[in-house]
């Protein structure tokens, strides 16, 4: 069992203080094995408070970042899992609020039309992940498609986006298990965290092939 | 020289103590034969040892305690004396014979002792006698030590209130008055101490005095143990008697001793009730005397008695606590012209916590105190004095430990005054401690008057203070310091639009005071809070429209446009491009078609004029593409001039790739999957044969610079964009045009100059997948895939 903390597009401090004192009490260190980080934190502070929690840190470059020796793309391997780790700004189509986004989660195996999914599903098929996890678009999303997930962790401080209306504050914990992952999403809505939880199953098909 | 005197004084003490001891030995042995003639002449002999001058006060303390411990022994035999029947009153005459005035008077107070218990006469008739016959001896130390025996003696057997002593001719009163009379006379005898001896050795001795003071101070610790000096007892007789004799003594180092004495032994309610009495002694003191420390002493016993319970309170307030400290401060600060500004500064710091104690509501008396502090600063510019910055650090940390919320701090009208006086180093650190406890207590700034009082106060922090000093700042500090301001930037907000704009605008003012080096840490926070107020206002549109004055999206976006010009004049322009686009994407949510194109104009400008790195260029361009693919307020002239554009740009991309990259998501400007009106088919191809011919190309130029290339990935980037757009329903990408395409690449990797690539083979695999995958879906999607052939 690995937990994997997923976080993105802090924008500290060109759109939020500082996390939700209320994350960060949640956020100790010791109990996260991996923290994947799609970027925008975008400053050294931020970097440094990460690595407290686990110096072990994988990010990708946003926008904003003022590191700039972040790679655009990163995979890594957790127990049976691939994953790619990605912000998300250079993949086109990217949709506005305007397109409503559809389906969160689809447990059938048909591709749901999601704005963004068709060009973050060609970069998983290029990564040869199981898992992309990529921000950018400031909502949690978490998809199956094609045997594999694509996450979006949100924003961990609500980050104003020019994309997503009413952003609450969010981040997932992915628990790997063999070839189980339960994804956790914390969202921050009204003061209040909430919490939900996503079962995912790494087909064996996929994962010989 | 010393060292012999320190030698001699061994001996000195030595001898002393063989004379004592042998004496003593004698009158054991008379104490044992009840011959008390014997026991007189030896007791005396013994004492005798105690008249010598040559003893330092450490070494006579050391003949004393011994001589103290027999005199025990002594006291004891005429208890048995007197109880056998011999007369306490000859006894008390008998002592008298002694030849030496000094063994006589210690004999007399061992006699005395047991002539109180024995209560043949009025204890305050034997006291009196005692405390009137010790003025026989002048000598400094010897008097001093004789008075602490009589006053060691007489502690348990004052004629107290409940004590057996007490009766119709004792009072307690004739406590008071033997203990005060010993305390003046044995002040006197310390005072005069520094006039014994040769000027020369006047450090030595004030060192030596230094060590008796609390034989004198133990008099008044004995006061305030007595059961019967109750308040109206302290304020009526021992107060005016302790302070007169303080006063009149004229000597620094008692007056400042007993003052503090006086405030550590009595009770804080005494001193509450009396505190005009005891603060009117304060001028009265000599210049010298170190009186900020008591007074910061007192201030502080009464602010932790305040804290003690809030009981106390309306006693602080009835007496008007504050206006007596507060008037006894200015009279001292005024008295001593020249105490150091640390410590008139400490003294207004004390007062302050004092007043935050006992009047935390009173934020006029807080801002009363700042005030005169500034007043007392004034003209003194910076202060570069360390001791009086760390209290004015402390003076103005204390407010805001004490309310934390910097409103209530803002609304001291002296506060940044006093901070003024920091130097540029420290007047930094205080700002980033008041930024700190707003970031703390979550405090939101909610109107621009508050925004600005704020900016003024951590002024030092927003731009530079002096010209002409270039200080060798640390480029990590000052990345602190303005990440701390752009934190705070976020906390600055209202509800109400109108409000929030000139929130908005007030800041604004500041930060583009603040020179180049600051802009790129202040402007994005900026934009981003006027852009959440653009996105606020965009339900109430209708109803703000046309009024005069009034916060609309429009006049944010100017105030926006020109902003973000400052920081591109800096220049940052790949910062300011960012900004450009953030912009425009609001003013398109906003259907402000003229400012949202004048945005992405100047987006584009910079990048034609200011962006010239290569890989720079890249990100810009996706961005750029993301940003215009996702715009629906332009009409179609507009769109295509945009369009047109940043197609331009990717294809003159330096490295092929990277123009295959661009130009392919070029594509989507085309195609929006959602919006009929952009759906131009043909277009969408011409991006992707265009970028097909760029893959080509780059691969070739590897092939012939490197003997191999690792491109193909290109292709198969450019055949998943096939396939979306052949799903999306663009009737221009035609299955024989994927079939092409696979099996170009299919051709490709297996040919002889194409290394093998495994992330290609990988992204190829699970391309072919997907296809087969919705092949096997069946309905429509399975149909369209049907005659694609994998």
């Amino acid at each position: 069992m690995v937990l994997v903390l997923a976080i993105g597009d802090l924008h500290i401090p060109h759109r939020a203080p500082d996390l939700p004192p209320k994350f960060k009490s949640m956020l100790v260190p010791g109990k996260i094995q991996h923290i994947i980080c799609t970027g925008n934190l975008c400053i050294k502070e931020v970097h440094d408070y990460l690595k407290s929690l686990r110096p072990g840190l994988h990010i990708t470059r946003g926008e904003y970042d003022e590191d700039a020796r972040y790679p655009e793309t990163k995979t890594l391997t957790i127990g049976q899992f691939k994953l790619g780790l990605c912000h998300g700004h250079q993949y086109m189509p990217i949709r506005s609020h305007f397109q409503e986004c559809q389906t969160l989660l689809c447990e059938s195996h048909a591709p749901v039309p999601w704005g963004d999914l068709d060009s973050l599903a060609m970069l998983q098929r290029q990564l040869d992940v199981d898992i992309l996890v990529s921000g950018h678009t400031r909502q949690f999303k978490a998809y199956k498609h094609e045997g594999g997930v694509v996450i979006n962790p949100g924003s961990a401080t609500g980050a104003y986006s020019s994309i997503t209306y009413d952003v609450d504050p969010s981040f997932v914990l992915m628990d790997i298990d063999g070839l189980r992952v339960v994804v956790y999403v914390y969202e921050l809505i009204d003061g209040e965290v909430k919490v939900d939880k996503i079962d995912f199953k790494k087909m064996i098909a996929t994962a010989t092939q | 020289m010393i060292s012999d005197g320190i030698e001699d004084e061994e001996k000195w003490l030595a001898a002393a103590i063989a004379g004592l001891q042998q004496n003593a030995f004698y009158m054991h042995r008379a104490l044992d034969s009840n011959n008390l003639r014997d026991a007189l002449k030896y007791s005396a002999q013994m004492l005798s040892e105690l008249r010598t001058s040559r003893l330092s006060p450490h070494k006579y303390y050391e003949l004393y305690m011994r001589a103290f411990d027999e005199l025990r022994k002594l006291e004891m035999f005429f208890k048995e004396e007197a109880r056998r029947g011999c007369s306490i009153i000859d006894l008390y005459e008998l002592v008298q014979h002694a030849g030496n005035i000094l063994p006589r008077l210690y004999l007399l107070c061992t006699v005395g002792s047991v002539y109180i218990k024995s209560k043949e006469a009025p204890a305050k008739d034997i006291l009196k006698d005692l405390v009137e016959m010790c003025r026989g001896i002048q000598h400094p130390v010897r008097g001093l030590f004789l008075r602490s025996y009589l006053s060691q003696i007489s502690r348990d057997k004052l004629p107290d209130i409940g004590s057996e002593y007490e009766g119709d001719a004792d009072t307690v009163m004739d406590a008071v008055e033997f203990v005060l009379q010993n305390f003046t006379e044995m002040n006197k005898l310390w005072v005069r101490m520094q006039y014994q001896g040769p000027s020369r050795e006047k450090e030595r001795r004030e060192k030596e005095r230094s060590e008796l003071r609390d034989l004198v101070g133990k008099n008044l610790h004995v006061l305030s143990q007595v059961e019967g000096v109750d308040l109206d007892m302290y304020r009526d007789t021992v107060l005016p008697r302790v302070l007169e004799q303080v006063v009149n003594c004229k000597d620094d180092l008692a007056q400042y001793y007993l003052m503090d004495c006086i405030i550590q032994v009595f009770p804080d309610e005494y001193h509450l009730q009396t505190l005009e009495t005891l603060l009117g002694a304060c001028p009265l003191l000599q210049p010298s005397v170190d009186i900020k420390t008591v007074l910061s002493r007192l201030m502080e016993r009464l602010s932790n008695y305040a804290a003690s319970s809030a009981e106390v309170l309306p006693e602080f307030l009835q007496v008007e606590a504050f206006a007596k400290l507060n008037n006894a401060i200015g009279k001292v600060i005024e008295a001593q012209v020249d105490m150091p500004i640390a410590g008139a500064v400490t003294l207004y710091s004390s007062l302050l916590t004092f007043t935050l104690h006992v009047h935390p509501d009173r934020l006029d008396y807080v801002d009363q105190i700042l005030g005169a502090c500034v007043k007392k600063l004034s003209g003194k510019g910076k202060l570069d004095d360390s001791k009086a910055t760390k209290q004015i650090v402390a003076l103005l940390s204390a407010p805001l430990e004490k309310y934390n919320d910097i409103e209530t701090v803002l609304k001291l009208s002296n506060y940044p005054c006093a901070m003024e006086h920091l130097d540029n180093g420290t007047n930094k650190v205080m700002a980033g401690v008041i930024i700190e406890s707003i970031m703390k207590n979550r405090t939101r700034i909610s109107t621009a008057d508050k925004v600005e009082a704020l900016f003024e106060l951590i002024k030092g922090l927003i731009k530079d203070l002096d010209v002409d000093l270039h200080d060798e700042v640390d480029e990590e500090d000052f990345k602190e310091e303005q990440n701390s301001v752009a934190r705070l930037i976020q906390m600055l907000y209202n509800d109400d639009p109108e409000e929030m704009l000139k929130i908005v605008c007030t800041v604004r003012k500041h930060i583009l005071a603040g020179g180049p080096k600051r802009l790129p840490f202040t402007v994005p926070p900026l934009i981003f809070n006027a852009l959440k107020l653009v996105r606020r206002l965009q339900g109430q549109e209708e109803n703000a429209a046309g009024k005069e004055g009034v916060a609309t999206p429009k006049k944010i976006f100017q105030l926006l446009n020109q902003t973000i010009e400052a920081l591109a004049i800096v220049p940052v322009p790949e910062l300011s491009l960012r900004l450009y686009l953030e912009c425009a994407e609001a003013a398109n949510d906003s259907d402000l078609e003229p400012v949202a194109y004048e945005f992405f104009t100047q987006a584009y400008i910079l990048y034609e004029e200011e962006i010239s790195d290569s890989r720079a260029q890249v990100t810009a361009i996706h961005l750029i593409i993301g940003t215009l693919q996702r715009m629906h307020v332009f009409g179609v002239e507009n769109r295509d001039t945009l369009t047109h554009k940043a197609t331009g740009y990717s294809a003159k991309l330096l490295k092929k790739p990277d123009q295959c990259r661009a130009v392919y998501a070029c594509s989507h400007l085309f195609w929006v999957d959602d919006n009929d009106n952009i759906k131009d088919g043909e277009r969408v191809l011409l991006c992707l044969k265009r970028a097909l011919r760029i893959a080509n190309a780059a691969q070739q130029m590897a092939t012939a610079a490197r003997g191999s290339s690792k491109l193909v990935v290109l292709f198969i980037e450019i055949l998943s964009k096939y396939l979306y757009f052949f799903e999306k329903g663009n009737s221009e990408i035609t299955v024989a045009a994927i079939q092409g395409l696979i099996e170009l690449i299919t051709t490709e990797m297996q040919s002889d100059n194409m290394t093998s690539d495994p992330a290609a083979d990988a992204f190829l695999a699970s391309t072919l997948r997907y296809i087969q995958f919705q092949k096997q879906k069946g309905g429509a999607m399975g149909e369209k895939y049907e005659p694609i052939k994998a």
